[in-house]
């Protein structure tokens, strides 16, 4: 049977990023579809019917949901090369504890960096660096999260790069000066094809949250 | 292999450190079951977790594994020679991960919305409830084929993921006056639930319903500050 293989995604998205990734670093072909969040197709709405949310890898017409389940299946299905996840239990348990974390916690400190003010918006940039600080103790002196190679949990975390010149310029913050490790391992993954060619340019996601902020702030 | 080398930190009225124990069980392993006093975290649990200080956390000779989804899949990749816990091929493994996660953040959220709102709310609350219900019961169809469990002929990882937390609806329908599980509206449900509950790896770590009920009333007297009622 052809491997047919479609993404449902939205450009800005460090989900769907996480995704491309994934994709590109198995060497995967596929289709990208773009969604209009505000206009969600039949088509996301028929594979997605639960939470309706991108990203969406269907695969010979099936639909796999939720950005690290699908990494964690195009892992387990192109596994000739580029072992996304450790193979030792112990170090995939590691693995998918710093992924969860990643998941439970930047994406909502950082939603309060970018669409608060005031009082909010100083605790949710406190929250912030505090949890960047927890992941630069995990990285440690290692070049990545997986160790020596880009593994998983490097590939859950690097798509929130992409925002963060919009989190310094709306939050008026300075990431690399509270977090310089964390920064340039974001530099050493940018080296790599897959990330670099994936991570949408810093100037077009700060215009895409600028815009959005306003639905939250009025200035 | 000794019992003292494989160590849980949990308590027993929490959903979620039933279900590395019922993973164990599974898998024949033994282990010491450390109970942490209810209001204070012991030393061990905070040296083990120290990102979330929770349990449960499961401790595999000196090596901590937290969170308890991920405590599952690794006793499921560490013990190979007992029966598998999650399946064999990736779509179905991503199917079930989908579910249990559901189950975790939508589901049971709104669980425990349910349990303390008030007036209006509870009503929202008990309606989204009852719809995930309904989403599960079909997802139950699809999952076991017509077999017992979401695994098919074995517990598996859904099952112990929405199955931990039949003891706290059982105590939820009470407290509410509400059917949850009913045969009309979720037969599957109501039926795997009972095999579920019965099943040799899953007894003896299910909370008994009235002992919960307690518990569920002392916490709730606690939360509202008043004294805890005595035993």
């Amino acid at each position: 049977m052809a491997n047919e293989v479609v993404l449902l995604d939205f450009w800005p998205s460090m989900f769907g990023m996480r995704v491309r990734i994934a994709l590109a670093e198995k060497g995967i072909k596929y289709e990208y579809k773009e969604e209009d969040l505000k206009n969600k197709s039949p088509l996301l709405l028929e594979m997605n019917p639960i939470n309706k949310k991108i990203p969406v890898l269907i695969h010979n017409g099936k639909p796999v949901c939720e950005s690290l389940i699908i990494v964690q299946y195009i892992d387990e299905v192109w596994n000739d090369k580029s072992p996304l996840l450790p193979s030792e239990p112990y170090q995939r348990a590691q693995a998918r504890f710093w992924a969860d974390f990643v998941d439970k916690k930047v994406y909502g400190a950082s939603r309060k960096v970018w669409s608060t003010t005031g009082e909010e918006e100083e605790a949710g940039k406190k929250e912030f660096f505090e949890i960047l600080k927890t992941l630069e103790v995990e990285l440690g002196d290692k070049p990545y999260f997986g160790g020596e190679t880009f593994g998983y949990v490097d590939l859950s975390f690097i798509t929130f790069y992409s925002w963060f010149h919009a989190y310094e310029v709306l939050g008026n913050i300075n990431i690399e000066a509270e977090c310089p490790k964390i920064i340039a391992w974001a530099k050493r993954c940018l080296q790599k094809e897959s990330v670099a060619k994936t991570l949408p340019d810093q100037k077009k996601v700060y215009e895409f949250v600028a815009q959005m902020r306003k639905r939250f702030v009025s200035e | 292999m000794a019992k003292n080398d494989v160590k849980v930190l949990g308590a027993w009225p929490s959903p979620y450190v039933m279900r590395p124990r019922i993973a164990l069980n599974i898998k024949s392993v033994n282990y010491e079951f450390l109970e942490e006093t209810f209001g204070s975290k012991s030393e061990l649990l905070l040296q083990s977790n120290l990102v979330h200080k929770k349990i449960p956390v499961l401790i595999h000779g000196d090596k901590p594994i937290c969170e308890s989804m991920i405590i599952v899949e690794y006793i499921d990749e560490v013990w190979t020679s007992g029966p598998s816990i999650l399946p064999s091929d990736p779509y179905d493994r991503a199917i079930q991960r989908f579910w249990a996660a559901y189950v975790d953040e939508k589901w049971f959220a709104a669980m425990k919305g349910l349990r303390s709102a008030q007036g209006e709310e509870r009503k929202a609350f008990l309606d989204q409830v009852i719809e995930g219900l309904a989403l599960l019961e079909e997802a139950f169809g699809k999952c076991s084929k017509g077999k017992a469990f979401f695994g098919r002929d074995r517990i598996g990882l859904l099952d112990i993921a929405f199955g931990s937390f039949l003891a706290w609806l059982k105590v939820t329908e009470k407290v509410n006056g509400v059917k949850l599980l009913d045969e009309a509206k979720t037969p599957g449900l109501v039926k795997w639930a009972e095999r579920f509950c019965a099943d040799a790896a899953v007894k003896s770590v299910m909370p008994e319903t009235e002992k919960l009920l307690e518990f569920s009333k002392f916490l709730a007297a606690k939360m509202k500050g008043a004294p805890p009622p005595k035993n």
